[in-house]
């Protein structure tokens, strides 16, 4: 299969962690792509307001610190694969915006020629592996791809997002056994953002310390505050070097809260959470959160914010533009990619 | 031209590709240590080591999961399950993941994976292990299914499901790993959605595939004795269907009977019987009969079991009914 070029990235892939690189350019790249998801979820509920976007969507908005800290760890010959709440990760991928828009849209340039959608974003070029939509189906998929890795004897990682409401379900267990049992280079990151649709953790998991199941699988686990990237990227660092070097998997809880409903089809706020509640959890917005700790350092001021969010808003605007105007899938579209032709080297 | 078990053939296809093609590993329960709850993986930990043949946990949600991702990223598993019905509990992955990452990856990630183990009724095991999951696992876009009914089509079928770049299905038959057949020596590999005619006739056509190709041969041994000649029509794959095999032969004939082992609703059978009717409509002499197992879950009483299963009499009587030849 050809490489997709076209969807090279916009905004750079995170570089590795090797890379030489002043604590200014890294925590500017973290806060620029954090603020560049922002606003990229803020025009995804516009978009979908006026009926651009169909389906379901999730939005990232209260998260990015998770997977943008997460992402930033990685080398680009590393996995990523996540749940249908894809977007702002794609994006800390390095996916360019106006072809995650295209896809959402539901437009030929998407990233997954719009017959993916919202919930389904994929990148070979990526390695990003999809969005998946099947709660905890992915977890599985991630410990195959650590597998993978093992068998064929190299030292890339998997990195696999999760709701916290996920845990509870048989595949997570099943998969995380596995992993724990053959010392598989994986890394699992539990988004707890405390709501399973409108089921509070504690109202559907029998221990809140949700960590604390890294135990039954002889892994070792880690909470981190996930609404401070540096901190996130940290943990996440220490459980990649662990996999890449030793091959051990890692589970990770990551503390977080979306500022958001579920889905866009869901209210902020109403029965199952308080306004007061999201309204303190508002505080500690992760893009905040950075922001304040780089101005304590005097790594950025009021007008580099401006300036980046200036540029946030048009990457964001130009991806809009984009994505209106990519043509429809054609209709013989609609019969491609069922089957792939086995007529390669296979069968001779 | 070799006499050998469906086992052996089997075991055969399984060591040849894996000598052939080191992305391709073989995982299941009992696959590895156990050398297989059927013996098919016999010999194969030996010789290709526990990376390569790998013993899961009781798991299929999950090892199905495995296999799948590690198929994402270039690898060629072989998931084996012990029976298809416990299968059920992997569904998750073999339908919303392996079948579709494709289409809803816009082409980027085809899953070469082979799902294969035994399905359908042994003898006696009653309902929660007696099931035939054909239809089922057809009625999917992005699956190919294939139901060798012999020990040659075992080997060329399960050769061709290794090769393929797609998710393939490959539903075995715990009564059938002990039967024999003439297997070709060497290089054997049977093209999926070929159908083959197992028995040629010119009085009625039966359609059939899997285990219950033998029931059909049995079928047409006795009602040679009675110079009825019947085609017999092995689809050897259910999805895609061979649907210019099936009319040739009803074409010929101007009757038939489909013969499957799963339930009436929404069957095989159904499928077979809605391509005679639009590619043969005006070539029938009777209307299309259907042999299959009745509408009840399997009972363990050795007498409702039977009464129960598709067999070689009532597939005569059926054959007799769409010739208006009473006994």
């Amino acid at each position: 299969m050809a490489a997709r070029k076209r969807n090279a990235s916009v905004a750079e892939a995170p570089a590795p962690v090797e890379a030489v690189q002043s604590d200014r350019d890294l925590h500017t790249e973290l806060f620029t792509s954090m603020l560049l998801q922002r606003r990229f979820e803020e025009r995804c509920a516009e978009a979908y307001a006026v009926g651009k976007i169909g389906g379901f969507s999730h939005l990232y908005i209260g998260q990015e610190a998770t997977g943008t800290g997460a992402i930033s760890v990685l080398r680009d010959d590393d996995y990523v694969i996540t749940t249908y709440r894809d977007h702002g990760q794609a994006i800390a991928r390095g996916m360019a915006p106006k072809y995650v828009m295209a896809e959402l849209f539901g437009r030929i340039d998407g990233v997954s020629r719009g017959k993916g959608g919202s919930m389904h974003l994929f990148s070979r070029e990526h390695n990003f592996l999809g969005g998946h939509g099947i709660v905890a189906a992915n977890i599985p998929l991630a410990t195959g791809v650590a597998f993978a890795i093992k068998y064929r004897g190299g030292d890339q990682v998997c990195l696999c997002f999760f709701g916290e409401a996920a845990v509870n379900n048989g595949a997570f267990h099943e998969a995380l056994n596995m992993a724990g049992l053959w010392k598989l280079p994986v890394i699992y990151v539990i988004e707890n953002n405390r709501y399973g649709m409108g089921t509070a953790l504690e109202r559907a998991s029998a221990i809140n310390d949700i960590a604390e199941r890294a135990r039954a699988y002889d892994m070792p686990k880690a909470v981190v505050d996930g609404q401070d990237v540096l901190a996130v990227r940290q943990v996440v660092g220490e459980a990649v070097q662990r996999a890449r070097t030793e091959q051990v998997p890692t589970l990770i809880e990551s503390r977080t809260y979306r500022f958001m409903g579920h889905s866009m089809s869901d209210a902020v706020s109403g029965t199952y959470r308080t306004k007061d509640e999201l309204e303190q959890y508002r505080k500690r917005d992760p893009i905040t959160v950075l922001k304040d700790y780089m101005e304590a350092h005097g790594e950025i001021t009021e007008e580099d914010v401006a300036r980046y969010d200036a540029e946030a808003r048009q990457t964001c605007e130009d991806a809009w533009q984009f994505a209106d105007k990519s043509p429809e899938p054609p209709l013989e579209a609609l019969t491609e990619d069922v089957l792939v032709d086995t007529t390669t080297d296979t069968l001779t | 031209m070799a006499l050998i078990t469906y086992r052996d053939a089997l075991n055969q296809a399984l060591r040849e590709e894996m000598q052939r093609d080191d992305r391709v590993f073989l995982m299941g329960e009992e696959v590895a240590v156990y050398q297989g709850a059927y013996k098919v993986s016999k010999g194969l930990l030996q010789e290709f080591g526990e990376m390569r043949v790998v013993d899961t946990p009781i798991t299929e949600l999950g090892f199905a999961g495995v296999g799948v991702g590690s198929a994402m990223v270039g690898l060629r598993p072989i998931v084996e399950f012990m029976t298809w019905n416990f299968a059920l509990l992997a569904l998750d992955q073999v339908i919303n993941a392996a079948a579709k990452m494709l289409y809803m990856s816009g082409g980027q990630y085809n899953i070469p994976i082979v799902f294969r183990g035994p399905n359908g009724a042994a003898l006696q095991l009653a309902a929660q292990h007696s099931q035939a999951w054909e239809s089922w696992l057809a009625h999917i876009p992005g699956l190919k299914v294939v139901t060798p009914g012999t020990p040659a089509d075992a080997k060329g079928l399960l050769k061709s499901a290794i090769r393929d770049d797609n998710p393939v299905v490959v539903l075995e038959g715990e009564m059938l790993y002990n039967t024999r057949g003439e297997v070709p020596d060497g290089e054997h590999v049977v093209p999926i959605g070929v159908a083959d005619l197992k028995r040629e006739g010119d009085h009625a056509t039966i359609v059939t595939s899997g285990k219950m190709v033998l029931v059909a041969m049995q079928a047409a041994d006795a009602l040679a004795k009675e110079d009825i000649r019947v085609d017999v029509v092995d689809l050897r794959t259910v999805r895609p269907m061979d649907v210019a095999a099936i009319a040739a032969s009803v074409k010929k004939t101007n009757r038939a009977v489909v013969l499957e082992e799963g339930w009436e609703l929404a069957g095989i059978g159904a499928q077979v019987v809605d391509y005679i009717q639009r590619e043969c409509f005006d070539d029938l002499d009777a209307p299309v009969l259907r042999v299959h197992q009745a509408d009840t879950p399997m009972p363990y009483a050795k007498n409702l079991e039977r009464a129960a299963k598709p067999d070689a009499a009532k597939t005569i009587a059926a054959v007799k009914r769409v010739m208006y030849r009473g006994d």
